[in-house]
């Protein structure tokens, strides 16, 4: 996995609330059997019109927010369906930190076995960000993972809290499964022991 | 004596491998349900990394969200990604060696709806899929949450998830449940006052005398739904009814391994004073049939009320009030069963289960499908629709003329060929009425089957009481 340290970038700002995994990529995109090319499909029913040209209303679309590498969204991002196409898509389009108040469980989780930072913050910190985030390209945010720090484009520092297994794993790029498979004596012997205690399993 | 435990408890700390100093949990997995949509990276993974499955006897394979419903499907799925995506589950459940249900098998199915009725799900184990429904496999009292595809292929290559604990809430439902008024309606309503975000970080365990009254088909409409709610899972202790569903199914425990397995599941309850995070209580005489009216799971309202306006609304949900107005097509004040449909969805594993299509034939028994309206009615699982048709629910739903069709996800989520026209607004029993879900520009009003039917009979949204008291009468 890639690994995730520091970023300086633009932020969007995507205030609506519950902006769900069908809206980060509608299902059409689901048939592919490919982690990657998805970028170009984000949030497709809001980015593209009918005819498949760009909605130059969509904030993605336009010319400050294009290279935008840090969403700062509304409450509960990335509600609904577990497809990881969602962390996919945004991943490959350039997103490396989204912004909330809250996320899904399963996004959540999704987001960082892509090498991808979620960031729940407060409101008034998350309004602050978003406000920031409307200054368009001008204005960069730098997302400091090893200090677990937010600068605004004024210099603002805003402190967020990260589980450290995850901040672990992100730093160094490491593979889950690798990790797991380490402790492959301990599974042997729970399987074991499992197997005795409900052996109809 | 140690602490009183909750349901969650019990399951988790009977699945725990190994716990980190951070609280890190690496927890057992018991049984993994996988897809055609969710899982070919996975395998892919396994693959690049010379890994192999861990656990094939207890992985458990079925195609379910792109294949077509219609009855002359042997002859293959048209659209080419479909194909490509279900013939990769094919090959990688052959060359895995997983159990695999192929669509030309009649116990092929919506997988939440397969596992259950083949005796995979059971009391206090742990149930993974790469599909947020898995939480409808709660209603037996297991551990079932979804998970993504790097999870998927975790699962595959260790039988085991890295997992931090969840905080346990309460839902208890009092009482008994109206005329009419069924476990969709209570999911929903649980959705409508806790919130599309109310239950994330948390469990949620429903009790209360109105879910020990629900059959297990209930129990699973109410579970599945834990997740639009925000929760990892949903939960309901084993009881009687659990028992009697699991017992004689194809995979679940036989002669002195059932004896053994009942010795434990009967220990899977919530002890006296163990403690929940968060506690909501509705009664179950309050609960009224309801309808969603925009596109949030949450935006629910009992179906003798009006459209709201954005300004009944606070913070961010003003601007996304206005948004779902503007998309579902419909303005402030007007009653919901004034707002006319055009299609009417049954099926889905939310209600896609043989109680749903006998829910929904006794509402359409001897009446006739609105002018205009086009509804079908697709079976959650291939044993399912022959239950039906031995029943004789499939002539109920063509002679009122609706179609019959093949088991799957169908328009739940639209993969398949079975999808909303733009702006055409549908009666659905499915679970998500998110922006585009049933099709591009499609709008979808989330409901119980024989609130669907009741649509379907009138061509407008409509209190389901109201055709059953015509009976009464």
């Amino acid at each position: 996995m890639e690994k995730f340290e520091k970023l300086t970038g633009v932020a969007a700002p995507m205030p609506l609330v519950n902006i769900d995994t069908d809206m980060i990529i509608p299902k059409n995109f689901l048939k592919t059997i490919k982690r990657s090319g998805l970028g170009v499909h984000a949030f497709a029913e809001m980015r593209y019109d009918d005819n498949g040209n760009e909605n130059p209303d969509f904030v993605l679309n336009k010319p400050q927010y294009r290279e935008a590498q840090i969403l700062v969204a509304g409450d509960n991002f990335g509600c609904g369906s577990s497809r990881e196409h969602a962390p996919w898509a945004l991943a490959d389009f350039g997103i490396k930190v989204v912004i909330s108040t809250s996320f899904a469980d399963i996004f959540f989780n999704n987001c960082f076995k892509n090498g991808m930072l979620p960031i729940v913050l407060p409101q008034e910190q998350v309004d602050l960000l978003m406000k920031d985030s409307e200054k368009g390209s001008n204005a960069r945010v730098t997302v400091d993972l090893e200090a677990q720090e937010i600068t605004t484009s004024e210099g603002e520092v805003i402190k967020f809290d990260v589980d450290s297994f995850k901040k672990h794993c992100l730093l160094e790029g490491l593979d889950d499964i690798g990790l797991t498979l380490e402790k492959a004596t301990a599974i042997d012997s729970f399987e074991a022991q499992a197997s005795q205690a409900r052996p109809w399993v | 004596m140690s602490a009183p435990k909750t349901l969650y408890d019990k399951i988790w700390d009977a699945h725990v491998v190994s716990r980190d100093e951070d609280g890190t949990c690496l927890l057992y997995i018991d049984r993994h349900l996988v897809h055609e949509v969710t899982s070919p990276q996975a395998f892919e993974g396994l693959r690049m990394t010379g890994r192999t499955v861990r656990k094939p006897e207890n992985t458990i394979a079925v195609p379910d969200h792109n294949v077509p419903t219609t009855t002359d499907r042997a002859k293959g799925i048209e659209n080419e990604e479909s194909r490509i995506q279900v013939d990769a589950l094919d090959k990688n459940a052959r060359d895995f060696g997983v159990h695999y249900y192929p669509v030309s098998d009649v116990r092929q199915g919506i997988v939440h709806i397969v596992g259950p009725e083949q005796g995979w799900t059971l009391p206090g184990m742990t149930v993974v899929c790469g599909d947020s429904h898995t939480a409808t496999h709660g209603a037996f009292g297991a551990l079932a949450h979804g998970i993504g595809t790097s999870e998927v292929e975790h699962v595959l290559a260790t039988q085991t998830l890295i997992q931090s604990k969840s905080k346990n809430m309460k839902v208890e439902i009092t009482g008994k449940l109206r005329p009419g008024v069924t476990a969709k309606d209570i999911t929903l309503s649980v959705i409508g006052a806790t919130g599309t975000a109310g239950g994330t970080g948390h469990v949620i365990e429903y009790c209360g005398e109105a879910i020990r009254s629900l059959s297990m088909e209930g129990r699973m409409t109410v579970c599945n739904m834990a997740i639009e709610g925000g929760a990892r899972a949903g939960l309901i202790a084993p009881d009687e009814t659990t028992f009697n569903y699991v017992k004689g199914r194809a995979h679940a425990p036989k002669g002195a391994q059932w004896e053994a397995a009942m010795n434990w599941w009967k220990t899977l309850y919530t002890d006296e004073d163990a403690h929940f995070d968060k506690v909501v209580t509705i009664r179950g005489e309050d609960i009224e049939p309801v309808v969603t009216w925009g596109t949030s799971p949450e935006d629910v309202l009992p179906i003798s009320g009006v459209v709201p306006a954005p300004e009944d609304f606070k913070g961010g949900k003003v601007d996304a009030a206005k948004r779902a107005l503007d998309y579902m097509g419909l303005k402030p004040g007007t009653k919901l069963d004034d707002i006319p449909i055009d299609v009417v969805f049954i099926g889905s594993c939310t209600n896609g289960r043989i109680e749903d299509l006998r829910a929904a034939a006794e509402v359409l028994k001897g009446r006739k499908l609105a002018p205009g309206v086009r509804a079908m009615v697709v079976p959650g699982s291939g044993l399912v629709r022959a239950q039906a048709e031995e029943e004789g629910l499939d002539q109920i739903f063509l002679d009122a003329g609706l179609e019959w069709r093949m088991a799957g996800c169908s328009m739940c989520l639209a993969m398949n060929p079975d999808q909303l026209a733009p702006g055409e607004r549908c009666a659905s029993t499915s679970n998500r009425n998110f922006e585009g879900r049933q099709g591009r520009n499609g709008r979808t009003h989330l409901m119980s089957p024989a609130m669907a039917a009741a649509a379907a009979v009138t061509g407008k949204l409509t209190d389901v009481r109201k055709l059953m008291e015509l009976e009464e009468a």
